[in-house]
């Protein structure tokens, strides 16, 4: 029997009936306290980074028996462990005798934590093994469950994405994606073996509420004006045949075939695929001037002909956004987490993706050779892109230091007869530029912060 | 074909997986306790090279530092601190020519919110150490930098050490790759935009 602990819920902590949630949330705009409320920040870390499932970490960064790698859970310092039985787990990195973090490294293999404090020894499931002169103690805390370690009771993953929730009353993971899966299955399948492989990050901190990156991440509407140094950029060379990266953005971006899809529970989807030409290398085709390109063009499309142009577009940069609420973004070939801080603190991690040659149909060479180009078109949206979009979620956050000037819009779209579609699934279709998900996610947001917080740990027996 | 070979701001041909390797190990060398230049002479050169560098860096002489590039050359800032493998790994940086001359026309398009205004820098660079080499017209250089930089109200330090490759082209020593370690290489960094 596994021991739950769920009574500490509301102990010492503002309700959050305390906020008038209608209020602050309407139709069309939220209140500025959403994104500078110290008090509203902390009971998002419980609501909605307790409350739902939360992206931890991907199977890859944990292959083998032993190894873990340290996460978070909202603020809660982990310790991710692939454990001595192949099990997944989050533990809390929270010594249990007195709360020191237990781990301080971000990865490694090991069987077995010892706090570095009083000198407690867990196993890498949790379970404590032993403490020093056991005898001092009316009772050996190594036999007594309390003492294992807390860890985070519900951990599942997706096709390798590792979630969890506090929330024994959540639904499974899988119905909880919900329609969010098929977008990442094809971003998952368009690769050999339908894999990917973590391979570090590019890490960017920005002074700013975490909402102001998920707002941004489905959002069509700022790409040509927040990206217009990137846009220029990249298409510096007069007389390119083809336009490269996001220029499809530049003429009447809602009249294309691109849309923007709330797909439930938070998540939502900014397919640009359809503005591509559907062929082979149609990817490549777009995508903008990254070191090593013209070297391994050539040379494939020397030795393979017409197959290279597929091989190149495991290279490119696929043109989805698949944000998965509150922390993950699949965009490019990036796997994004977006890591809450304080209120007006946020990391966002971009971590890289390589390929693995899974059916032996692509070679060594050729797989290095693809990798390496990947890696280098991944470098180019966080130093090109993703700065100038940082360094205007950091000014909405000083602009929102005028507080009698309190109301943040998001009704781009909203009203406007035929222009949003709610299909047989449920989920909801609109044009690209259109604010719609940032209407829809935010009822998801209010949903959560609203409801009782029904939040348990669990401790091995 | 054959004209775009030699048109690197232009077109990216010569960063091959011979590019990597050699880089890879260049810089391993300069993690290690290999032999260094007993010359005063020879050492004060190459510090004055990498004091040129951060002196064109810190005065947004950015052409100027492009010429200082070889034509065919790499800018590598790791995510790791041991450098990695930038074929398997992503890394912070990791520019050829083409790239760099990216990175400073961005720059220059007045539409680069992350460097509107742009920072102020002043640069320290010590511990210079030359590094012995069979090849006269090569040397590896290793030293460690204090970059100051003032942008959005803030004053930050950020340090490391930078590797420098210097061939002798023409005549004239020019940066053949660089590689800069920073401290926080693995950590989220606040607006990291400007060139190191």
């Amino acid at each position: 029997m596994t021991h739950m602990e769920k009574d500490w819920t509301t102990r010492g902590r503002k309700p959050s009936s305390d906020f008038d949630w209608d209020e602050l949330v309407q139709d069309d705009r939220v209140h500025q306290s959403l994104y500078t409320s110290a008090a509203i920040f902390e009971a998002e870390m419980r609501h909605v980074f307790g409350g739902t499932w939360v992206y931890l970490a991907h199977e890859s960064q944990i292959p083998e028996v032993d190894d873990y790698i340290t996460a978070r859970l909202g603020l809660r310092p982990l310790i991710m462990t692939r454990d001595s039985e192949g099990v997944i787990r989050a533990l809390y990195n929270r010594c249990s005798h007195r709360g020191t973090t237990l781990c301080r490294f971000e990865k490694g293999n090991k069987r077995a934590f010892q706090c570095p404090y009083h000198g407690w020894n867990f196993a890498n499931n949790g379970q404590l093994r032993g403490v020093p002169w056991a005898d001092g103690y009316l009772d050996n805390p190594a036999r007594d469950p309390k003492f294992n370690l807390a860890q985070v009771p519900r951990v599942e993953s997706y096709r390798g994405f590792i979630f969890g929730t506090l929330n024994l009353a959540a639904p499974p993971l899988c119905d909880h994606l919900g329609p969010i899966k098929r977008p990442i299955d094809e971003w998952l399948d368009r690769n050999p073996g339908g894999k990917v492989v973590v391979c570090e990050a590019n890490r960017i901190k920005y002074k700013g509420n975490w909402k102001l990156a998920y707002d941004n991440s489905g959002d069509g509407y700022h790409v040509l004006y927040s990206h217009r140094s990137l846009l220029e950029t990249e298409n510096r060379f007069a007389g390119e045949a083809t336009k490269k990266g996001m220029s499809y953005y530049r003429t009447a971006p809602d009249e294309q075939p691109m849309y923007m899809q709330y797909m439930g529970n938070g998540h939502h989807f900014k397919d640009k695929r359809p503005n591509l030409q559907p062929r082979q290398g149609g990817l490549w085709a777009i995508e903008s001037l990254h070191p090593g390109m013209e070297h391994v063009a050539s040379k494939l499309r020397a030795r393979y002909g017409d197959r290279a142009e597929a091989l190149l577009d495991l290279a490119g940069s696929e043109p989805v956004n698949i944000n998965i609420f509150p922390n993950l973004s699949l965009l490019g070939n990036h796997i994004q987490v977006f890591q809450p801080l304080s209120v007006e603190e946020t990391d966002t991690i971009w971590y890289g993706t390589r390929i693995e040659d899974a059916n032996g149909s692509i070679g060594e060479e050729v797989l290095n050779d693809i990798n390496a180009l990947r890696m280098r078109t991944q470098e180019g949206f966080p130093n090109f892109g993703e700065v100038d979009d940082v360094t205007n979620f950091e000014q909405i956050q000083r602009g929102l230091r005028c507080e009698e000037d309190e109301w943040i819009y998001m009704n781009r779209g909203l009203g406007i007869p035929g222009r949003i579609r709610t299909l047989d699934d449920g989920t909801i279709k609109a044009p690209a530029t259109d604010e719609m998900f940032m209407r829809e996610y935010i009822k998801e947001w209010k949903r959560l912060m609203q409801a009782a917080p029904d939040l348990t740990i669990q401790r091995e027996p | 074909m054959a004209e775009q070979a030699h048109d690197p701001s232009r077109y990216s041909f010569y960063v091959d997986d011979a590019l990597y390797r050699e880089a890879i190990a260049d810089f391993a060398l300069l993690r290690g306790d290999a032999p260094t230049v007993d010359d005063g002479t020879e050492r004060d050169l190459f510090r004055g090279l990498v004091e040129r560098e951060a002196r064109l860096l810190d005065g947004r002489q950015f052409e100027a530092w492009l010429r200082f590039y070889a034509d065919e050359c790499l800018y590598w800032v790791p995510s790791t601190p041991d450098g990695g493998d930038p074929r398997r790994e992503i890394a912070v940086m990791f520019d050829d020519r083409r790239r760099l001359e990216d990175r400073v026309f961005r720059l220059s398009t007045g539409f680069a919110w992350s460097q509107a205004p742009a920072s102020r820098t002043v640069r320290m660079v010590s511990n210079v150490e030359v590094f012995a080499s069979d090849d006269p017209d090569q040397r590896l250089v290793r030293s460690n930098f204090l970059i100051n930089e003032f942008w959005d109200d803030e004053t930050r330090a950020l340090a490391g050490w930078a590797g420098h490759r210097f061939r002798r082209l023409g005549g004239v020593w020019r940066i053949s790759a660089k590689q800069v370690n920073l401290l926080v290489c693995d950590q989220p960094i606040r607006n990291p935009s400007i060139i190191l």
